[in-house]
This record gives C-alpha cells, sequence and structure tokens, in this order.
C-alpha cells in the first residue's frame, strides 16, 4: 500500500502467503464471516508508529500520536513489551504484522486477526461504523494539514487540542437508537401561543355545569398547562444533550474550519467507541478463534511449545490486574460449556440439589451457536451482565478493590458476586468514564452554557475537570457552567473564561436528583 | 511512516520542553529522573501531557482484579506495561527497567541535551593497551588458535599422506601449533576525580539529602561515562569536615554548626596528595544549604579563589533549600563567577529542579 511510504516491501512473503491462504482456509471453515484481510509486514519502527495513529497511517499530524509512539518506542526499545499485531475495522480489512517474528508467531497472530474481523464485520455494534474509515482518515488528514497551512499549525493544534480535551462527550448509542424526531422542514405551523389550551371538562348537564366544572379550577389548570408549555417550549436543548460535540458543533459560535475539525473528531470518537465498548469480547473472540484453529488446525507438532508460551503470554494475568483476553476467552469457553450441556434457563437455575448440578449435562450441543450468536449481539456491558457467574467468579479468583485514603493505595474489597459483577459493570458504564451532557444552552437566559454530571457516587477529578470546563469554555465563548458533586456536596462549576469559580448548589439543582441508581 | 511520526514526536518533544509555548506545560507530569544503583534497577522517564478530560477522582474509585489476597489487603502498583481494562487503574508513566550506567548516561544526556565533556587535553597519561592481532609460532598454551593449529595439522597430513579418510583424526605436531599474539598500543587515556562535598549539619534535612542523592547520582553517571576509572571522594563536613565512604556519605546526620571552608582545606588537601591537577581531570561538587558561619565566609572564598578553583575543571555549587538555613552562602559564592569560568552555581529549592540543576552543572561541557 502506497499509503505506508516504507522503504521495503510490506507485502507477505511467498511462505508466508502459503500460511495465510491455509489459515483463512481454517478461519471460514470454522464458521467465520469476515470481509477481504489485507496483510502488510512491518518492522517495529513503522508498526510502533501506525499504531501511534490508531492504526492509520494517515492520520492527522498531532503531537499526542507523538507522544504514544515514544510510550510505545521505549516500552520497545527496553524489551517490555511488543506489538504482535493491529487489526483495522475498515472494508477491507488492514492487518499489519511484525516482520521479525517468528513463523509460529505469524500463523497465531493471522488466526487471531481473521477472529477481529470477523467481530467487527458482524458485531451489532460494529453495524454503523465506517468501513471505508481508511479513506476518511486520509481525507482528514489532508483537511486538517491544508488547515494548517492556511491558519498556522499553532492555531489549529491549539484548537486540536480543545476538541481533543472533550472528544469522549458524545453519545455513544445515539448510532443506533433515534434520540429526536427530525425537525420538520415542511410542516408550517401556527404560532403555538395562539392555540387555545385544551382543559379538562366533564360532561355534565348545563345546571351542574358550575358545580361539576367549577371556573376556578379551569383557570387554574389553563394556567398551569400555560406554565409547563412555556417550560417547555423555553428548554434548549429540549431533552439533556449527551452528544456534547454535536451540541457545540451545531451552536458554539464556530468558523468553519473549526466546525469541521471539531466535526472530524467528533466522527473519529464515534469511530472508536465500538472498540471500546466491545474490548473484552472482541480480544476474548479472537483469542478463542487463534486457540481453536491453531490447536484443532493450524499447529505442526514442531510448534506446539512455542505457540503455549506464546499464548500463555497473552492470556496471563500481570500481577492482580484484570486482562480482557482472559475473561473474555474464559467466558465464551464458559457459555459454550454451559450451552453444550443445557446449564442454562429455569430449571438449571432453580434447581438446589448441588450434585445434581455439578453432573448435569443435557447434551444439548447448542455451544457454538451460541458462541456465535453472543459475539453478533453483545457488547461488553452486555456481555458480562448476562454470562458471569458466582461460580466463574470464584474459579477464577475474582475480587473488587477500591480506593483507600488510609492506605493511599487500592485495597482488596470483597469477593462477593454482586459486588464483582457490580464493580465490572461500572467500569464498563461510558468506558468507565463520567456522563456528562448539556442541559441548558441558554442557562441565566444569558447564552450561557449548562451542564450537568450524572453523577453515581463517585467524584469527577477537580483540576480536570476545570480544565476541561475551560476547554468547553473557549469553544462556546459566554461562561460554561458543570453540575456535580464535590464531597458530597452539590457544586456548580463555572468557569467564565479568565477564571472559575465553585459554589454550592440547592436541593433542586442537585445533579443526583436525576442520577441513575447509585452503584454502592 | 517514520518520518511523519518523527514530525509529531518532535512536536511533542518541544513542548514539553517548553520550546513552543502552549498552556499545555502546566499538564506535563514528569517520571522522577531517579536510579536505583542497587540491581541497576532504573525508571526511565518519560514525560507525558495529559490533555484534561471528565475523569473519576481517585475517591470512591475501584474495580476488579484477580488472584490471591485477603480482603483488606493492599495491592501494589499497577503492572507497568500491561493493557489497560477500561481505565481502572491509575496510569503510571514510568517505566522500570535493567540498564547500563552508559546508556543511562546516553539518555541522560539527550534527555537535557548535554555537550559531551571535553577532557583538559594536556592531562592525559598514556597508557598501554594489548590488543591481539597477529599470529606466531611459539606462546603459551593458553593462547593457542585452535582452528589454525587443526589446520596446518590437517594440511601436513594429507601432504604426507598420514590422512586417513575412514578414520579421522587429526593430531597437532609442535610445528603445526599456531598462537594468538598481541601489539601494544599506546591509548591515551583521561582521569577523573569527583569531590563530592555535602553539609551534614543540623539545618539539612531527609529531604535534602535525598535531592542531594539524587543530583550526586546523575553528576557521577555523567562524568563517568566520559572517562575511564573514576575515583571519587566523599567529603561531609559541619565545622569540621572529614573524608567518608559513599554509603556514609549519603546517611550520615550530624548536627551543630557549618563551616564550609573546612570542606574546602580538607578537598584542597586531599588534591594535593592524592590527585595531582596536571595529571587529574577534578570535578567538585559541594552542596549545602547555605547557612554558614559569618566570619568564615572570607576565608571560604580566599580558599576557593587562590588556591581550589584553579586546580580543578569543575566546581559546582549546588544549594538546596531548608527550613533553618539563612541560604546567604549562595550570593557570596555567585560574586566569584565572573572571575572563574570552572564555577558554577545552582539553586535547587525542591525536587523538580534538580533537572535543570544538572543542566547548569553539566551544561558547560568541562
Amino acid at each position: 500500500m502506497s499509503l505506508l511510504n516504507t522503504p521495503y516491501d510490506t507485502s507477505l512473503t511467498p511462505e508466508l502467503r502459503a500460511v495465510q491462504q491455509e489459515i483463512e482456509g481454517y478461519a471460514r471453515e470454522f464458521g467465520l464471516d469476515f470481509y477481504e484481510v489485507i496483510f502488510e509486514l512491518l518492522d517495529a519502527d513503522d508498526l510502533n508508529a501506525i499504531a501511534a495513529y490508531g492504526g492509520f497511517p494517515t492520520r492527522y499530524p498531532h503531537w499526542s500520536f507523538g507522544m504514544a509512539y515514544e510510550e510505545l518506542k521505549k516500552t520497545y526499545d527496553y524489551g517490555l513489551a511488543k506489538i504482535y499485531e493491529l487489526v483495522i475495522n475498515n472494508d477491507p480489512c488492514y492487518a499489519y504484522l511484525m516482520r521479525s517474528n517468528s513463523l509460529v508467531d505469524q500463523k497465531l497472530v493471522m488466526a487471531h486477526v481473521y477472529g477481529h474481523c470477523d467481530f467487527f464485520k458482524n458485531n451489532a455494534f460494529f453495524a454503523h461504523t465506517n468501513r471505508k474509515m481508511m479513506e476518511e482518515m486520509a481525507n482528514h488528514g489532508a483537511r486538517i494539514r491544508r488547515y494548517m497551512e492556511k491558519y498556522g499549525e499553532d492555531e489549529v493544534e491549539a484548537f486540536l487540542d480543545k476538541c481533543k480535551s472533550i472528544e469522549d462527550l458524545i453519545d455513544v448509542h445515539s448510532v443506533a437508537i433515534r434520540r429526536r424526531d427530525e425537525p420538520p422542514r415542511f410542516d408550517f405551523e401556527a404560532a403555538k401561543d395562539e392555540e387555545p389550551i385544551p382543559v379538562t371538562r366533564f360532561k355534565t348537564k348545563s345546571y351542574l355545569e358550575p358545580y361539576v366544572n367549577p371556573e376556578e379550577l379551569l383557570k387554574e389548570e389553563e394556567e398551569r398547562k400555560r406554565k409547563e408549555r412555556e417550560a417547555k417550549s423555553k428548554n434548549f436543548p429540549e431533552q439533556p444533550e449527551r452528544d456534547v460535540l454535536l451540541f457545540l458543533m451545531q451552536y458554539a459560535p464556530l468558523k468553519p474550519w473549526q466546525r469541521d475539525i471539531l466535526g472530524i473528531v467528533r466522527e473519529e470518537s464515534y469511530y472508536f467507541a465500538p472498540q471500546a465498548q466491545t474490548k473484552i469480547m472482541n480480544e476474548g473472540w479472537a483469542t478463542y478463534v487463534h486457540s481453536t484453529i491453531m490447536t484443532k488446525r493450524a499447529l505442526h507438532p514442531s510448534e506446539v511449545i512455542d505457540y503455549c508460551d506464546h499464548h500463555s503470554g497473552t492470556v496471563a494475568s500481570h500481577g492482580p490486574r484484570l486482562n480482557p483476553y482472559k475473561l473474555g476467552l474464559e467466558l465464551f469457553r464458559d457459555i459454550e460449556f454451559r450451552w453444550n450441556t443445557g446449564r442454562f434457563g429455569k430449571e438449571y437455575e432453580e434447581c438446589d440439589d448441588l450434585e445434581k448440578k455439578r453432573k448435569w449435562d443435557l447434551g444439548l450441543g447448542l455451544g457454538r451457536k451460541k458462541i456465535f450468536e453472543v459475539r453478533r449481539t453483545h457488547n461488553d456491558i452486555t456481555f458480562i451482565d448476562e454470562f458471569l457467574t458466582p461460580e466463574f467468579c470464584i474459579e477464577h479468583k475474582y475480587f473488587t478493590f477500591a480506593w483507600s485514603e488510609q492506605a493511599g493505595t487500592f485495597v482488596i474489597e470483597s469477593r462477593e458476586f454482586q459486588k464483582i459483577k457490580q464493580r465490572l459493570l461500572f467500569n464498563l458504564t461510558n468506558f468507565g468514564k463520567p456522563i456528562i451532557c448539556v442541559v441548558d444552552g441558554n442557562y441565566r437566559n444569558r447564552g450561557e452554557l449548562l451542564l450537568r454530571h450524572e453523577y453515581n457516587g463517585v467524584d469527577l477529578r477537580l483540576d480536570h475537570a476545570i480544565a476541561t470546563l475551560a476547554n468547553i469554555q473557549a469553544l462556546w465563548t459566554r461562561p460554561v457552567h458543570l453540575q456535580t458533586v464535590v464531597e458530597g456536596k452539590p457544586t456548580l462549576i463555572s468557569h467564565d473564561g479568565a477564571e472559575h469559580s465553585m459554589k454550592p448548589l440547592g436541593e433542586s439543582d442537585d445533579p443526583r436528583r436525576n442520577a441513575p441508581a447509585k452503584t454502592r | 511512516m517514520v518520518q511523519r511520526i518523527q514530525r509529531d514526536y518532535e512536536r511533542f518533544r518541544k513542548i514539553v520542553r517548553g520550546k513552543i509555548k502552549s498552556n499545555l506545560s502546566k499538564y506535563i507530569t514528569r517520571g522522577e529522573l531517579i536510579g536505583k544503583r542497587g540491581n541497576d534497577l532504573v525508571s526511565i522517564p518519560l514525560p507525558q501531557i495529559e490533555i484534561p478530560q471528565f475523569r473519576y477522582g481517585l475517591k470512591g474509585r475501584g474495580g476488579v482484579g484477580q488472584g490471591e489476597g485477603e480482603i483488606g489487603q493492599p495491592l501494589g502498583p499497577p503492572q507497568p506495561g500491561t493493557g489497560s481494562q477500561a481505565g481502572d487503574q491509575p496510569g503510571g508513566h514510568i517505566l522500570e527497567v535493567e540498564l547500563t550506567l552508559e546508556e543511562l548516561a546516553e539518555i541522560l544526556g539527550e534527555e537535557l541535551a548535554l555537550p559531551r565533556i571535553q577532557p583538559k587535553g594536556r592531562k592525559n597519561i598514556h597508557t598501554t593497551r594489548e590488543r591481539y592481532s597477529g599470529i606466531r609460532q611459539s606462546g603459551p598454551e593458553s593462547l593457542r588458535h585452535f582452528k589454525r593449529t587443526f589446520k596446518r595439522a590437517l594440511k601436513r597430513q594429507l601432504i604426507s599422506g598420514t590422512y586417513d579418510f575412514d578414520k579421522p583424526v587429526i593430531v597437532p605436531i609442535r610445528e603445526d601449533k599456531q598462537y594468538r599474539s598481541w601489539k601494544e598500543i599506546p591509548l591515551p587515556q583521561s582521569v577523573a576525580v569527583i569531590i563530592f562535598m555535602m553539609d551534614v549539619s543540623g539545618s539539612m534535612t531527609d529531604e535534602q539529602k535525598e535531592i542531594v542523592r539524587i543530583e550526586a547520582f546523575w553528576i557521577d553517571t555523567w562524568i563517568r561515562a566520559h572517562y575511564k576509572g573514576v575515583q571519587r571522594v566523599y567529603i561531609i563536613h559541619d565545622a569540621v569536615a572529614q573524608e567518608v565512604d559513599e554509603h556514609t556519605f549519603y546517611h550520615t546526620r550530624e548536627s551543630g554548626g557549618t563551616k564550609i571552608s573546612s570542606a574546602y582545606e580538607l578537598a584542597d588537601q586531599i588534591i594535593d596528595k592524592r590527585f595531582p591537577p596536571s595529571d587529574w581531570n577534578i570535578y567538585a561538587f559541594h552542596f549545602s544549604d547555605g547557612d554558614n558561619w559569618g566570619d568564615d565566609i572570607p576565608h571560604c572564598l580566599e580558599v576557593l579563589r587562590s588556591r581550589l578553583l584553579p586546580k580543578v575543571n569543575l566546581f559546582g555549587y549546588g544549594q538546596v533549600e531548608s527550613p533553618y538555613g539563612s541560604g546567604e552562602f549562595l550570593h557570596h559564592i555567585e560574586d566569584l563567577t565572573n572571575e572563574f569560568d570552572q564555577l558554577v552555581v545552582s539553586h535547587i529549592p525542591n525536587r523538580d529542579a534538580i533537572i535543570n540543576s544538572i543542566k547548569d552543572f553539566l551544561g558547560k561541557g568541562k
């Protein structure tokens, strides 16, 4: 591919081409369904560079990619870690392999890659991603480079810094749900004020009218409804908007090039979001696929030791930290086992006889079918919610940990199933980041912006929150406010462009009032 | 490909180094420059700029882990270099790697853009080095060149017809034997001594000593990268000075008054006795909180001016901030910097200033 611009040939060697065809055959035999996969063989340095760009060699220039590159390069140079492969969700799928990998590693990695490609194509949460992202990213890069030439690198970079500060304030589910009606384009309504306000009038005989429908009650109702209507029409946005980037694109006083860049950042966020939404599943699935293909088909007896060494490195747990590859893989295996033996459903759940449960086997053999279905319809949250079992947590020695102010570190908190599940789900909800939405774009009727942190028991990191608020203020240009909770007290953090202020909030504005259920 | 990322990388480095005006500099987190010398395990600083985003604070945070452990047991710091799981762990931006001191010095030089030290030319002493570059017929058995010996033996056996193809045994005789020989090559070698002096009077706290320790470690590493066989001398002083070993230097805590001149006098004596300036590149560093007996100051300056400074390549005075000291010595010694190019004065108020201070000291390339 010319985009890579390397001094060497990146296409597979004839030997590896043969391996690829072999592995692709096994992948199809296993039932995988994927776009065409284009493999590129790269040197470590080029692989690190592409990884720093999130897999897109033509991405727009920004120092943060340079920073990511430094970390990857240093960890590689000092022998702490290396990237084996990189797969891009695109049609065709691009997969980058490390040139220096041994043959058995390349086999394993290819099998792994086909797992990812199948997942990209079939998982519902990727359904809305742009499958021509390679071209789109190059396009984004060209546009931003052009703006840099025209408006100066420093200016464009400073604006990009601000956009990246809020790049995660998107509404991930909006691609699949219609949040609001399309604004009517041809339907010109009469001005709403003139519409009569309907009041509740019970049918009755005329002489009973003053008693059944007393005049003052009707007036009261009319008044109330008028107020409601006014309040409704005043709301801007009508519903709290979680896609803060969209709101800013639509209503912030931005220059055309700025709006375009904000749009680019937003589009890329939406593109990458499903990968964060399905990390456990995606890695689990690819690992399941490579281990199945390798052990059942592709592995030559002389390669077994090398394969085991590499595979165990992938699924090993590093200290107490949870390894998503391992969790995903084991859950898929558990699901396959449960659906093969029929350990699901009412009858199994309600069985009190532990001995019977232990030996439960209906010989259904539905496992393979079930995991293919799961990989199509779930994301990490629903995956954990649906399939994590107490037995699984005990077997894998899971525990929850929490920050301890006293110890100044994280300490083991509990081994209870419910807590483990809660913690996992909490950390997966909105990618483990706080949920922020726009509640009022005309706050205090002064064109100020009011944001709300949907509080769920965990405070924001204050210094960053204030700095982020300052960045939003720079885009909005009028003062910006954030309702949140600081150390148990509802607080309004404001930024007017010069400095920030914090003041306590009254009961009615407590962000906890509208918050989803607490997690603890 | 690499060129493109190189541009972004350069840009990032410039921001980190403050060469580009950017309001990002306040978000730069700096991995500490610290070396654990015991097993040469060293943290590599990875300066990072965190773009501010809405994030959860630590309080109330937690996650799920796996493995053994009792409830309430603290978890160690998260392992670096492993994939993060849904952002439930604080990020570590320090890499722990095993490095040789040479590699370290290289990194330091690159990080701080230090010029390489130019050893003073005429002070180089010549040593001879042996290099094995030839072959000869006689020599000690330990230097026998096996391959050549057996080749010659094989050749001889083939020519003389004593080689049996069915029973391929080669027996070298005396004439076959070949030995490595060496040549003596004169090598210019420069030698250096570093004299570390520290004020251990009551006003120096542990935090200040830690600063001195970190700074001395890096100075040591850098100078050692430029000379073979660097000697070190450690001097501690309060009202009197004494030469000590390295461990004592970093761990002693004295009380009492301060007489800086005592250390300078001792350093001067040691130089005269053991390290004649004509043969040695001499580096002296003195760390103090700048608190000295008032009437001692003229004496200090006199020793420096007339005796110590003319003998050394570099004299670094680093002043740490102490809650007790007056810190006045800095101003006195600063007056000498106009006169003597080899004198560098640096103020080290806290740990963050160590990097700049190292740059002050070593930035002259002496």
